[in-house]
């Protein structure tokens, strides 16, 4: 049987005739002459066991589709999970501009050929910048988790300490990224937090901080919801220690809240997924770290910071802000490192700013947190149900409290999924202190009805 | 407005060419004339002016008369400042260190010397690190790091660094070879100062995506690392050195950069020590010796640093022995192992193999030594 | 045939920075009213936030409207040159293939896009199904046992294997005496980086003078204080070590774990293993080898994959399939786990991309992949050497695999070129071009890597570039030193970014420091 060669559409040279022109002209007989270094003893003797490959595309198409079904979305049932991934509408124009072969497919050129890239880099640290009222903002970096671990080690690198603390109201899941990235020569202590507010335990803090602490780290709103009240007290409070205030947000809320520099921030972190990336199963995410514009805090950022330049015909253009890092520390020599991360999300959240403008992001916080009040008092009137747990404000996150409802967060969840319903965070497991109790979210895709539909649901399920 | 000062060594390079080694002093000057040799270090001074010449009209061009810079700056198409109090004819090392001194005050933004080692020393005499310089190489004796490679490689160099492309200023050794000896072929080099010269930054150590930290971060990295492991136990005896140097900075003690100290528990107990007092302390207390290679061709004994005799070097031990070197150092011997000299060949053999150079904090490279 | 030069320009809309667009009170989109109802019932909304965290003045950013907000980025991407419309050779070690664009419809579909990971698994067993497939064939790929997908890039593919190290070691109770990680100079930096993170110290091995890691030097520092030898392989000048497996056993040798960097397998897919070398870690680049495209920078995925005795440290959760129930599911009930790395499960769409391109190839597609990417690197390697001036980074060792490092250090010395010169110049022709990483061992560097992607054609094309610089830098070497002359900008003068008083990240930090164009305040 003649089994003729397979021409690969992705490999141009894998055509017979071409790769023996190219053997005759470099001068061998077969690649394998080429790769002669590899010793015999490491040499694949067998094909790799596989799956027999989709060909055409017709039929790679077919297969992965077949996958995917597998999937039901958001769009296909009402979903109210937060918790670090948030479900809010990406304008058309976002996805269109990312999905451009050109910023898809670049790289790391210089800022001659890849102009373009630089300048949506620029412009993308500018209106993160407005948005938090800070000067300097880093490229992304790979998460929110990843954000928090990098401003935490910055604190220990300008302050030369090695203690931080860490606010309890966290995902979990977090922590555990910031615990290993501490680890071993970063010692993390835990904030307490009220259980009455769900804000950040004052009084634990007093008790906690001292001159070892080299940085103090909050979520705003918490992971549970809250709204921080005490900016300026645990601000003074911090400061009063000689430790840096490093407060983590969802950038979405920034329109209706104050920027944390305005409380004390000293670093702000965060999460870029809500500003116009789609969840991808939690494949969208992208962090983002910024400080005021001082070289003790620009020399310790690990990642490349991009500056507006001149050019010698009066064009706008930009190059690697260079400042010789002149602090140093005893620990903390090194900057972590620097590698690819997510980039192309910087640039989403970019066009996202821009289309959504100053009024867009003002009225996208405004009616997330109406809603949420609503869905707040909607559920709350459910018997057996209580909301809102604690005594604070929230923004699109708030705690569901089904302990006297007689089911458990996993019943309540089952029974939601039935009506197309994804319910709220189980949190029983992660904060056994309030028991059988879920996080639901809010936010500007939910109309009035798919918020009745929730509460006639939950009515159902008791 | 850009300020560069120039001075030109004419007579530097003559011996060279008619197979003296060197022009230091009338009498050998007096040979090589009468051997018919010709000043050629003008015509590469003028070769190291060319690249300038596209800032000429942005260029102050500051220098001395005649054939100690005038006269190569004019055949260059320059208008140059001359600076008074120089002889034109006939110069001699004080006016090199004059022309020098004057142009530090005249406040040059560098300072461009043609000349070899000879000249590098009288400059470092007469301004130290004052002033960044760069020198264009036409001497015989090339040892010092502070000469480019070529003298259009010094024009280019000084071009990038007034246009600010290339800012990052380093020191870099200033080297005294014995006339005599090395005119009987041997080589007896003393380390005899420093000179800031300007260096490109591709030269020195970072990442692909991040920007690369200067000379001087390193050496604080380094003695950060070296302080962190110091054994109060141990005397310590500190070579010479820019890189060692970093290390009695940061623990606030005095010390020569061009001799050989001691510490002991973090204080000093003896400034540039002499191979007898050297070989007192050795006998008397258990030491371990940090140095770092000195001149440009790597050698971490018996350039510069002759006082630690191999009488002391075996009373320390190899395993005591800390080699220190910014990344930048090791790369500027492209490839070629670090050499030992001491005067003693089975030492020096000794001494040889693979050794674990510290070159940042919590960072070793694991590099040869040869003999 | 005989290539022909194109008279490429650069796309050059000499585009304001879009705050000089704005105009207050335009819209570029509205969103979403609140039911009137809502509103009655809780008010306006703000009122309910304490006062000292509301926000009191309006974010200061630009007003436009939607068609502007698109010309404008439209604009911006056509001055970014993309992998799709060039010969992108130059960006050596970035591994720049063609990304499928039937992966695009793959990774945008709303069956991706809109899955929330918190779901309940049963709604997203077409992922999970896609995880754990996707470990599968990594599996086979690489020869090792498991895999965590969940690393978002190369550089983080490395830290994590750091943490797998450190509680390797840990759960030994060694983890203070294996304080050591040997690595070499040709490895990627972050293979030194990463784990100093970890609290390790770093030795770098120089090569010898074949090229290769000094596997004497490597003997000399191997100790009971070694916890791990960190190595790329091929490194990037393009030189596989063939002594890899007797490295291996040095360090296995001394109680030590090994990790390969498998930043450079492109041209080791069938061909070669981790498991045949016999390491115990390794890690991928998605965004590499297996056809997802750069992203300007990301999003990327370094997934990493271990031994058996490794398996109970990688991060949680892990996709496991129930056999008795056919359903794929997060696993986290793994005690001995060093927690987490990223958020969440991974990069999902770079995944998905990976594994369609796996799909759509197998065994034999990925094994011609190699060879197709050997072959092209031979060749231009033959055509290259040819040109006047062009060195090859140790030049005695004849083989490279699919990458090489070469050095105008000849051209630099006859001409006054150096390899900066040269690659503003490239820009003049449409491509890109890269160095080295710092510091630059070999001088003057050029590292060029032609992947599969490429034609031969598209290769002459390329080399037809060089030798046309080349003739330039010995001719009329001014071309060079002004160039570019046909990029998107001119001469960008990088005093400003030096300087705290003068650089500026954001575009209110310059309005802070500077009126009009670059007049300072």
């Amino acid at each position: 049987m003649n089994s003729k060669k397979i021409v690969y559409p992705y490999i141009p040279n894998s055509e017979p005739q071409v790769q023996k022109e190219m053997l005759q002209e470099i001068g061998v007989n077969s690649i394998n002459e080429l790769f002669s270094d590899i010793p015999e003893k490491l040499l694949l003797h067998k094909k790799m066991n596989l799956p027999k490959p989709f060909l055409s595309e017709c039929e790679l198409k077919r297969h992965v589709e077949s996958i995917l079904l597998k999937n039901s979305t958001c769009k296909e049932n009402i979903n109210f999970l937060g918790a670090g991934c948030w479900q809010h509408y990406v304008p058309a124009v976002v996805d269109e501009v990312i999905h451009r072969s050109e910023f898809l497919t670049a790289y790391a050129g210089e800022p001659y050929e890849d102009h373009g890239r630089f300048q949506a880099g620029f412009e993308y640290a500018s209106m993160m910048g407005d948005m938090l009222e800070m000067d300097v903002v880093s490229i992304p970096t790979y998460d929110w988790s990843q954000a928090a671990s990098t401003s935490l080690r910055m604190s220990c690198r300008i302050t030369g300490r090695n203690e931080v603390i860490v606010s309890k109201i966290i995902n979990p899941n977090r922590l555990l990224v910031i615990k290993n990235y501490c680890n071993p020569n970063v010692n993390v202590v835990m904030l307490d937090f009220d259980s009455k507010t769900g804000l950040a335990d004052i009084n634990d803090l007093e008790k906690k901080i001292s001159n070892k602490t080299a940085g103090v780290y909050i979520e705003n709103p918490s992971y549970l919801g809250s709204i921080e009240s005490n900016g300026a007290k645990l601000s003074e409070i911090i400061h009063k220690a000689g430790a840096l205030f490093l407060v983590g947000v969802d950038p979405s809320s920034l329109g209706v809240l104050t920027p944390p520099i305005n409380y004390g921030a000293d670093i702000v972190c965060g999460d870029l997924q809500p500003l116009g990336i789609h969840m991808n199963y939690g494949g969208g995410v992208a962090g983002f770290i910024a400080t005021r514009d001082e070289k003790e805090f620009v020399s310790e950022y690990p990642s490349r910071l991009f500056g507006i330049a001149p050019t010698e015909n009066g064009e706008w253009g930009f190059g690697d802000v260079m400042w010789e890092r002149t602090s140093f520390a005893n620990r903390e020599s090194s900057k972590e490192f620097v590698g690819t991360a997510a980039a192309l999300w910087g640039i989403a959240a970019s066009v996202y700013l821009a289309v959504m403008g100053p009024e867009g992001m003002q009225e996208l916080g405004k009616g997330i947190i109406q809603r949420s009040l609503y869905a707040q008092k909607e559920i709350g009137k459910i018997k057996g149900v209580k909301v809102p747990v604690f005594q604070a404000a929230n923004y699109s996150e708030f705690v569901v409290d089904f302990n006297n409802s007689g089911k458990n967060i996993k019943e309540v969840n089952k029974a939601l999924l039935k009506k197309g319903i994804f319910g709220g965070k189980d949190l029983s497991k992660d904060f056994p202190q309030f028991g059988q109790s879920a996080l639901y979210c809010v936010t500007e895709i939910h109309t009035k009805e798919d918020i009745d539909k929730l509460v006639f649901a939950l009515k159902e399920v008791f | 407005m850009y300020k560069i000062g120039l001075i030109v060594n004419p007579i530097a390079g003559m011996g060279g060419r008619v197979g003296l080694k060197g022009t230091d002093g009338r009498k050998i000057l007096q040979k090589a004339k009468s051997l018919g040799a010709i000043s050629f270090s003008p015509k590469r001074a003028s070769a190291a002016l060319k690249p300038l010449s596209i800032i000429q009209d942005n260029l102050k061009l500051i220098t001395c008369p005649g054939d100690m810079g005038e006269n190569e700056a004019i055949s260059c198409g320059f208008v140059p400042d001359i600076i008074n109090g120089i002889k034109s004819k006939e110069t001699t090392f004080a006016d090199t260190q004059k022309a020098a001194r004057i142009l530090q005050d005249r406040g040059v933004d560098l300072l461009l010397f043609a000349g070899g080692d000879g000249t590098a020393r009288d400059i470092y005499v007469a301004i130290g690190t004052t002033l960044p310089v760069i020198g264009i190489p036409t001497g015989v004796k090339i040892h010092s790091a502070v000469f480019a490679s070529s003298p259009s490689r010094a024009g280019e160099l000084s071009l990038l660094y007034l246009q600010k492309k290339v800012h990052k200023l380093r020191e870099v050794e200033v080297m005294d070879i014995d006339e005599q000896a090395f005119r009987n072929g041997i080589v007896k080099a003393r380390l005899f100062g420093y000179l800031k010269i300007p260096y490109e930054r591709r030269y020195i150590q970072g990442g692909k995506l991040g920007s690369s930290p200067s000379e001087e971060i390193i050496q604080k990295a380094i003695a950060e690392d070296i302080i962190e492991s110091m054994d109060n136990d141990f005397l310590y005896i500190i070579g010479p050195g820019t890189t060692t140097r970093a290390i009695m900075q940061r623990l606030s003690l005095s010390c020569t950069l061009l001799g050989i100290d001691a510490v002991y528990k973090k204080e000093v107990i003896g400034l540039d020590l002499s191979e007898r007092e050297l070989l007192k302390l050795v006998n008397k207390e258990k030491a371990k010796l940090i140095i770092t290679p000195i001149g440009g061709q790597g050698y971490i004994f018996g350039r510069g640093n002759q006082q630690l005799s191999p009488q002391v070097i075996r009373k320390v031990k190899r395993e005591n022995i800390i080699i220190i070197a910014t990344y930048n150092k090791i790369v500027s011997l492209k490839g070629s192992p670090l050499l030992v000299d001491t005067g003693d060949l089975s030492l020096d053999r000794e001494l040889s193999g693979y050794v674990q150079i510290v070159t940042n904090y919590h960072e070793r490279t694991v590099y040869r030594v040869k003999f | 045939m005989k290539t022909k030069l194109r008279n490429y320009h650069a796309v050059c809309w000499d585009e304001p920075i879009i705050y000089e667009l704005n105009r207050n009170g335009e819209r570029a989109i509205l969103v979403p009213e609140v039911d009137k109802k809502i509103t009655e019932t809780v008010g306006d909304g703000i009122s309910s936030i304490p006062k000292s965290m509301r926000r009191k003045n309006a974010p200061q950013l630009p007003a436009l409207s939607q068609p502007q907000v698109l010309r404008h980025f439209l604009r911006l991407s056509q001055e970014t040159l993309g992998m799709d419309f060039n010969i992108d050779i130059g960006q050596g070690t970035c591994t720049m293939k063609y990304s499928p664009k039937i992966h695009e419809q793959f990774a945008s579909s709303e069956k991706v896009a809109e899955m929330h990971p918190y779901q309940d698994e049963s709604t997203s067993q077409g992922l999970l199904e896609i995880m754990y497939k996707t470990e599968q064939l990594f599996k086979e790929i690489s020869g090792l046992d498991r895999f965590s997908l969940h690393p978002g890039g190369g550089s983080h593919g490395i830290y994590a294997i750091s943490s797998l190290i450190y509680a390797y070691f840990k759960s030994r109770g060694e983890e203070d005496k294996r304080d050591e990680i040997i690595t070499t100079i040709f490895s990627h930096p972050s293979d030194a980086a990463a784990p100093k993170v970890q609290g390790y110290k770093i030795i770098i091995i120089y090569p010898d003078d074949n090229g290769c890691p000094d596997i004497e030097a490597l003997k000399k520092v191997v100790s009971e204080r070694t916890a791990a030898l960190l190595i790329t392989n091929p490194e990037d000048t393009g030189i596989y070590n063939s002594k890899i497996a007797e490295f291996a056993k040095i360090v296995h040798d001394s109680g030590g774990l090994c990790g390969y960097d498998q930043a450079n397998a492109n041209g080791l897919l069938g061909i070669t293993r981790a498991k045949e070398a016999n390491f115990d870690l390794t890690f991928f680049n998605l965004h590499k080898t297996f056809s997802s495209p750069h992203g300007c920078g990301g999003p990327a995925s370094g997934i990493v994959g271990v031994t058996n005795k490794l398996a109970k440290f990688l991060p949680v959760p892990v996709v496991d399939y129930d056999k008795k129930n056919n359903k794929y599911f997060l696993d986290y009930d793994r005690p001995d786990s060093i927690g987490k790395v990223k958020d969440f499960y991974g990069v999902i769409p770079v995944i998905l991309r990976a594994y369609a391109w796996i799909m759509s190839l197998g065994a034999e597609g990925l094994r011609e992949v190699s060879n197709v990417a050997i072959l092209n690197n031979n060749y231009i390697m033959k055509k290259l050497l040819e040109l006047r001036g062009v060195s090859m980074a140790f030049p005695e060792h004849k083989h490279r695999i699919e990458q090489v490092r070469y050095s105008w250090e000849k051209l630099t010395k006859e001409t006054g070129i150096d390899t900066e010169d040269i690659q503003r110049r490239i820009f003049d022709f449409g491509t890109h071009y890269w160095t080295s990483h710092e510091p630059w061992l070999i001088p003057q560097p050029f590292t060029i890597e032609p992947s599969e992607s490429y034609s031969k054609d598209d290769i002459d094309e390329f080399v037809a570039i060089l030798g046309q610089i080349v003739k330039e830098a010995y001719e009329e070497p001014k071309k060079l030193k002004d160039a570019p002359h046909k990029s998107s900008v001119h001469h960008i003068d990088h005093d400003v970014l030096d300087d705290p008083a003068k650089w500026a990240i954001t575009w209110r930090a310059y309005k802070k420091k500077y009126n009009g164009y670059f007049q300072r305040k």
